[in-house]
């Protein structure tokens, strides 16, 4: 019989499909995107505190900065990481490390209330229009960005910060010289 | 076997064509839009409709009510009124969160398999076809031997026109 010599394409066809769904069940769907910016420099952004005073990347520069995306409905990730925010900007801020907090997609009532809630001192500045988030490709809250005394992303960070990502991040990027 | 070789390269051609059809969609897809200031809605939906929603699960930014596509959307006005281009405008969110913002699939480097092998599969199926069409058409080993006899064609025919009436 000739077609059983096309038997060889049932194989053929099943094959590579059976491989695809292995590779796609390998893969994580919530998986991490790289982000692209690692390693470009910090885009510029020009903020107001809650407290009213102006703060600039540029402001910042020779410093490192810690970046952070935070919102009081982020519950409870940014519940979580907010006391060892407060820590890092307290052992860090006379050692050449600004820790900087963006709220997004709040309502400044709340925000506000979060802030007192866990005491938090460092800069932190609304983020009205959402544009901060986008130049940082901010996918959701919190989200951590590592920014090197020149001025580029050096690392980021999804998901509730911890006093030993921060303190190792900040003490490497530390010993580079500016 | 020559005829067959002959419809098995149409079919390669054809599949070549149909390749360079998707690959080259692109650039004639979308046309940058003129500078203005004011900045129509049609194109800021259909701007907005090639980004992924960030927040969403599978939602363009055009089709997501929450308030990060409404500023997402905001962003793309914005841009648009400053005079930048569409592909400027995709490029720019492109850059900031790489190409999984975009709904497609850039038509080059890796991904432009997800657009050109369904074009080959399909290529290849047409060209099996082909193959074993022919081979069915064929006819059997021996066929002169089973010539239909006179009389039956005659009855079938009678038959057939008995039917018809």
């Amino acid at each position: 019989m000739r077609a059983s010599r096309l038997r060889w394409l049932i194989p053929a066809a099943v094959v590579p499909v059976l491989a695809l769904l292995a590779y796609g069940f390998k893969t994580d769907p919530r998986g991490e995107i790289p982000s692209p910016l690692l390693g470009r420099p910090a885009a510029a952004f020009s903020l107001t505190t809650f407290e009213g005073a102006p703060l600039t990347l540029e402001g910042l520069r020779g410093r490192v900065v810690m970046l952070n995306f935070w919102a009081s409905w982020c519950i409870p990730a940014c519940y979580d990481e907010a006391p060892a925010l407060e820590r890092t900007w307290r052992a860090y801020k006379d050692k050449g490390v600004t820790v900087v907090g963006v709220n997004i997609q709040d309502k400044e009532e709340a925000a506000r209330e979060f802030l007192r809630r866990f005491d938090n001192s460092f800069p932190n500045a609304p983020d009205p229009r959402g544009r901060v988030s986008v130049d940082y490709g901010v996918y959701g809250v919190p989200e951590t960005f590592f920014i090197d005394r020149n001025g580029r992303v050096r690392f980021k960070h999804v998901g509730a910060l911890t006093d030993e990502i921060a303190r190792r991040q900040l003490d490497s990027l530390l010993k580079e010289p500016s | 076997m020559t005829r067959g070789f002959a419809s098995a390269a149409a079919a390669v051609m054809l599949v070549a064509a149909l390749g360079w059809a998707a690959a080259a969609t692109p650039t004639a897809a979308v046309r940058p839009a003129p500078a203005a200031t004011k900045v129509d809605e049609q194109t800021v939906h259909e701007v907005a409709s090639q980004l992924r929603c960030v927040v969403c699960q599978s939602l363009s930014v055009a089709d997501s009510p929450s308030e990060t596509a409404n500023q997402m959307r905001a962003i793309v006005r914005e841009r648009l009124a400053a005079g930048d281009s569409r592909e400027q405008v995709l490029a720019y969110f492109v850059e900031k969160y790489g190409d999984w913002i975009l709904l497609s699939p850039p038509k080059s480097g890796f991904t432009l398999l997800v657009w050109v092998v369904p074009f080959v599969a399909l290529g290849i199926g047409l060209v099996l076809v082909a193959v074993v069409v022919r081979r069915w058409s064929r006819p059997p080993q021996g066929a002169a031997a089973s010539q239909l006899d006179p009389a039956v064609r005659e009855r079938i025919r009678r038959e057939m026109t008995e039917m018809d009436k």
